[in-house]
């Protein structure tokens, strides 16, 4: 059994009681959430906080409301619940492709959205699928509240926005109409952390062109949207040549690194052909959306 | 003889019912499955003795290195530590070199050099765990960082570091050279054939990952000088006997319990550091301490498996007969030689690899080397490195098919052994005791629709899909062995057994060999009820604990049933044997008047006279004047030392999908056709099958120890070191034929190892016939998406 250095722990009752635990307790104390990152980092002693602060009673984190024009997803939402939601699954089919993906489902019963983004993990899934879908992302600090898009939260690899005395509350995700999106990995085995993965999402204007368009790469080395890969579709009718050339683009905009996952070269192959094959599940199902 | 039986279809629990449950072989539930599966199974960890302490190990953070100091000064400040030991500490105690299985040593604690990353450099012993760990950090250790040697093609360069400087003289990595076969003619015949197939092939380090990791607990009595030691072993006996010969306490002093393990594949059988460091830390504080490493630990510096460098050839005729097999290996054995095998096989039984063929000639040189990499090497279910044999001659008989053009199946039909043969004297020195290959081929053919496979490979290749199918036919020879060619440390590998009948009719059984999980609990009180005809569930099986058992060398390459299996069916035959002669004083008659029917002893030509074995046991331990030289039990106790080996085998068919944009394989299908001889209990067999096959897929798929060129250790988590979950097998589908083995009292040839012997192969013989399109002959394992991937870019690269 891998065992933590010393460290003390108290559970925060509400969002103003662990900012005020977060101040209490200095720089060297750490939210928990679902834990599936921290507790392993201590465990290896990679991560050795003085003070662990338990968020998961604070039940203002744990709400998932859908809303006309967004759907609002709290911190504390465990990837299970992302994926047993039906309403994720209608207006962002996106998320349940990656949530099928991510770890196991002892990881997914307890591990959370706020936990995942604020991990910001290189091979992460979510911030992909955040990107994807210009989600917005509330960052509650003591003097109050603030709401910034991915492109300020998202900083690289264990950066972000939240400051450590901060807490991300929710996250904010536009509904708009005509959209389709998907998320596509690929793991060495199930539970793996990418290889690498895509995911895009299309906004179709009512002539059947594309209005507006994202793709993300995940583990691929590109921080943020592959913006112009995503260009090249906009205004555009969808044909297998498009994708490609989207696709192409992708690859050029990745920067993958050689691991034991797999070669360069290897990589960027699959940032074009998983883009591919993401903007060609998310054309069909824009084109056929769920029903309610 | 063979029979060839239909594959069972799924049955409903037959053990429902107290009717229906076999009293003897059959599919009858797990005796010991009520306490794991209700949590009550009680495992080296679960185990806490009064005031005990536990001790944590501080490892090497390099491959190679030269201590220049230790300071422990820090560490022993530490108000819950009891004690700090270094390498330093143990030359005083003449424990700093342990001997390895294998003539070598190995270092304990470290004193002169660090040699891999991982290794153990001092043990801490503390009030708990967790400031065990603590203290751990406050050990200075300086170090003057060595260059490693991490290739193994590189170690034998001229002018590479040496890694072995402790021994005396020594200015290379050379372990050992060994051969099996004819060379002179195996080179004649390769000279004048028609056909010649060369292939170079990695079996990469891998390793047995039991869910449960190594871990000691050691309770050293100072006033009778009695020391308890709780183990993760999968051989007690052997290792009471090298305690003894090592630490120099007497071997009457030391008792051993191996309590319920958590999966050993090998991982648990020999002598790791951690074990001697409990005592000595038990010695030196005077109280119980337990060690148990973490997954990191297990994973960095347990045994591995494998590693080896093969380079295969075949001589054929251009029409497909095999003629002979030669190979060359390379094996990679680490920083100290601590293999587990027979003594007089370094390659352990590496020499089957001329598999299920009648060859003209052949042979093998291995030659080990020492690289900067953790010790081990034979483990993970392997049988003694006939996983590699295995793996060698049925990936080298495809390569030969798609040479010839002919179907993997047609060649290997055309060239096996034939029935008649048998018993076969192949030619690096076996005798194959029975075989009959060719029905289990077809029923294995048959359960995967063999012919419609092919057809809707054709139709999926024409639309450019990658579909592969994979065979292997394997022959495994285990059961080792006859004491007069095998020993380890030169104990001979027989195995004890002793059976007791109770007065009232009720027995126990006591074993030499350890259960892993492979459910001897249950084995082998079938083996009982058969002979004795007592229901398995009033047999006890005691086994785990050397003051409670037999002497015997433990279970590891499929052993169990081979031997102490036949020792247990012997000894009951003793006891029926010696309740004959009481049922004779009893019904006053002779013995060979009576007649045996399971259970009971009767009168010929009279069945109503007769007397049950409880009627016996009852009469032989109670008033029944006893025949002359007969005294008042129903005991007996046989050693069993088996003839000959035992040599299961079997057909694999595996079907194969790749995602030809992601190189990522699927296996959709899995066949397996098991031939163990009798079966004992066949829901134990197949589970084994199950676990085996599963194994066999990591392996072909994804289990890896990569190291980088530093030597830092790749594969030391399970992020890292992958193993395949219920999402990476498919539903596995087996079959079986049964052909005895000539020379075992039931028949029984053992069936522990033979899936992971067997699967991985037929995975990887799958893979390359989906990438046949791609002008592929060979790719090494594991076939991750990245490699099969490079594969279809004719980069099909060696993993190391
Ligand atoms: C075996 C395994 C496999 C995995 N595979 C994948 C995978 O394939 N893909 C993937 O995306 N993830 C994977 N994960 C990670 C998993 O999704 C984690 O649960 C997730 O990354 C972190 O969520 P958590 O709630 O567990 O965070 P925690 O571990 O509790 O916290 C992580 C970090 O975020 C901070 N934090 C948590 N909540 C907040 C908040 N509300 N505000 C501010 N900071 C906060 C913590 O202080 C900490 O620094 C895997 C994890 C494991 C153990």
């Amino acid at each position: 059994m891998q065992v933590p250095a010393p460290f003390d722990y108290v559970r925060a009752t509400s969002v103003a009681n662990a900012l005020e635990l977060l101040e209490r307790h200095g720089p060297e104390a750490r939210v928990i959430a679902g834990g599936h990152s921290l507790l392993p980092m201590m465990k290896l002693r990679l991560a050795r906080p003085d003070w662990i602060i338990d968020i998961n009673d604070v039940a203002e984190l744990h709400a998932l409301t859908e809303e006309p024009d967004e759907l609002r997803v709290g911190a504390l939402t465990r990837h299970a619940e992302l994926l047993d939601s039906d309403v994720v699954g209608r207006l962002f089919p996106i998320i349940h492709d990656a949530e099928r993906v991510i770890a196991d489902p002892v990881v997914r019963n307890r591990g959370t959205i706020g936990g995942s983004l604020g991990q910001a993990d290189p091979a992460e899934d979510l911030t992909t699928v955040c990107d994807v879908l210009h989600a917005r992302i509330v960052i509650a600090s003591p003097g109050g509240e603030r709401v910034v898009d991915m492109a300020d939260f998202h900083r690289g690899p264990y950066e972000t926005a939240c400051e450590q005395h901060e807490l991300i509350t929710e996250i904010r995700f536009p509904v708009r109409p005509r959209a389709g999106s998907a998320y596509e990995k690929v793991e060495r085995r199930v539970g793996d952390w990418a290889v690498a993965a895509a995911g895009a999402a299309l906004w179709m204007a009512e002539d059947g062109t594309v209005a507006d368009a994202t793709i993300g790469l995940t583990a691929l080395g590109l921080e943020g949207p592959a913006v112009e890969a995503a260009a090249v579709l906009i205004g555009e009718r969808p044909s297998e040549d498009l994708f490609a050339e989207a696709a192409d683009l992708a690859a050029a905009a990745s920067s993958p690194i050689e691991d034991q996952r797999g070669p360069v070269d290897y990589k960027r192959h699959l940032a074009a052909e998983l883009t591919r094959r993401v903007l060609g599940r998310a054309l069909d199902r824009a084109a056929h959306p769920a029903v309610a | 003889m063979t029979t060839v039986e239909e594959r069972p279809a799924r049955e409903a629990n037959p053990s429902a019912t107290a009717a229906d449950r076999p009293i003897g072989f059959g599919r009858i539930q797990r005796k010991e499955d009520p306490r794991f599966v209700r949590g009550k199974g009680n495992y080296l960890d679960d185990i806490v003795l009064p005031g005990m302490l536990h001790g944590a190990i501080l490892r090497s953070p390099m491959a190679h290195g030269r201590i220049v100091s230790i300071d422990t000064t820090e560490a022993l400040a530490h108000p819950k530590v009891h004690a700090v030991i270094t390498g330093t500490d143990l030359e005083g105690l003449n424990l700093a070199w342990a001997p390895t299985l294998s003539a070598d040593v190995q270092a304990v604690l470290a004193t002169d050099k660090v040699r891999f990353q991982g290794q153990e450099v001092a043990f801490v012993v503390a009030e708990d765990r967790y400031s065990a760990r603590d203290a751990l950090e406050l050990i200075d250790v300086e170090y003057e960082q060595l260059d490693p040697v991490i290739d193994v093609r590189r170690a034998l360069d001229p002018g590479a570091p040496v890694v072995r400087t402790d021994l005396e003289g020594r200015t290379d990595n050379h372990i050992f050279d060994w051969e099996a076969g004819d060379a002179a003619e195996t080179d004649a015949v390769f000279a004048a054939a028609d056909v010649v197939v060369k292939q170079e092939m990695v079996y990469p380090r891998v390793h047995p990952a039991p869910m449960e990791t190594c871990g000691a607990i050691a309770d050293y009595e100072p006033i009778d000088g009695k020391l308890t030691l709780y183990e993760t072993t999968q051989a007690p006996h052997a290792h009471r006997t090298l305690f003894a010969m090592v630490a120099g306490i007497p071997e009457h002093k030391i008792r051993v319990i191996s309590p319920d393990i958590g999966g050993g594949f090998g991982n648990k059988v020999g002598i790791y550091p951690g074990y001697i460091l409990a005592v000595v830390g038990s010695i030196v504080t005077g109280k119980p301490v337990k060690w148990v490493e973490d997954r990191s630990e297990n994973l960095m510096s347990t045994s591995f498996a494998r590693d080896y460098i093969m380079t295969g050839e075949v001589a054929a005729t251009r029409d497909g007969k095999i003629l002979a097999v030669r190979t060359n290996v390379l094996a990679d054995h680490g920083a100290f030689n601590a293999t587990a095998q027979p003594t007089k096989y370094p390659a352990g039984f590496f020499h089957i690899f001329t598999g299920s063929y009648d060859l003209q000639a052949a042979h093998c040189k291995v030659t080990g080397v020492y690289t900067n990499k953790a010790p081990g090497g034979v483990a993970y279910a392997c049988s003694f490195r006939v996983t590699e044999a295995v793996y060698l001659v049925e990936r080298m008989v495809d390569v030969l098919a798609s040479e010839l053009g002919m179907d993997p199946v047609e060649l290997r039909l055309k060239n096996f052994i034939k029935p008649e043969q048998f018993p076969y004297a192949n030619k690096t020195g076996w005798e194959y005791d029975s075989g009959d290959y060719e029905p289990t081929m077809r029923l294995a053919m048959q359960i995967a629709g063999y012919e419609d496979l092919r057809r809707e490979q054709a139709e999926k290749r024409a639309r450019g899909e990658l579909m592969g199918i994979g065979i292997s036919f394997f022959t495994e020879t285990v059961g080792a062995g006859p004491r007069k060619h095998m020993d380890i440390v030169g104990l001979g590998m027989a195995d004890g057994a002793e059976v007791r009948v109770h007065p009232t009719g009720k027995a126990v059984v006591r074993l030499s060999v350890q259960s892993q999980g492979q459910g001897h609990e249950t084995t082998f009180a079938q083996i009982v009820a058969e002979e004795l005809g007592i229901p398995p569930e009033d047999i006890d099986v005691v086994h785990g604990d050397t003051d409670n058992t037999p002497f015997g060398l433990g279970t590891y390459g499929s052993r169990s049933t081979p031997v102490s299996g036949a020792a247990v069916a012997l000894t009951s035959r003793k006891v029926r044997d010696k309740a004959r002669l009481i049922a004779a004083a009893m019904l006053e008659t002779r013995p060979e008047d009576l007649e045996w029917e399971k259970g009971r002893w009767f009168v010929k030509g009279d069945p109503g006279a007769g007397k049950t074995i409880a009627e016996i046991a009852l009469g032989a331990h109670g008033t029944v004047a006893l025949p002359e030289g007969v005294d008042g039990n129903l005991d007996a106790e046989v050693t069993y030392d088996p003839p000959n080996l035992t040599f299961p085998f079997g057909a694999y068919i595996c079907v194969v999908d790749i995602d030809k944009g992601t190189g990522k394989v699927h296996v959709r299908r899995f066949v397996a056709v098991d031939d163990c001889g009798t079966r004992i209990n066949p829901m134990i067999i197949e589970g084994q099958i199950h676990g085996g096959l599963a194994d066999g897929v990591g392996m072909a798929l994804m289990e890896f120890i990569g190291f980088d060129e530093d030597g830092n250790c790749l594969g030391g988590s399970f992020m890292d070191y992958l193993i395949p979950t219920a999402m990476e097998v498919p539903d596995w589908e087996t079959g079986h034929t049964v052909t005895p083995s000539p020379h075992h009292p039931i028949g029984a040839k053992g069936i522990g190892e033979s899936a992971t012997v067997g699967s991985p192969p037929a995975v990887v013989n799958a893979v390359v016939d989906a990438l046949a399109p791609f002008g592929l002959t060979h790719m090494d394992m594991p076939c991750t998406p990245a490699r099969v991937w490079e594969a279809m870019q004719g980069r099909p690269t060696p993993p190391i």
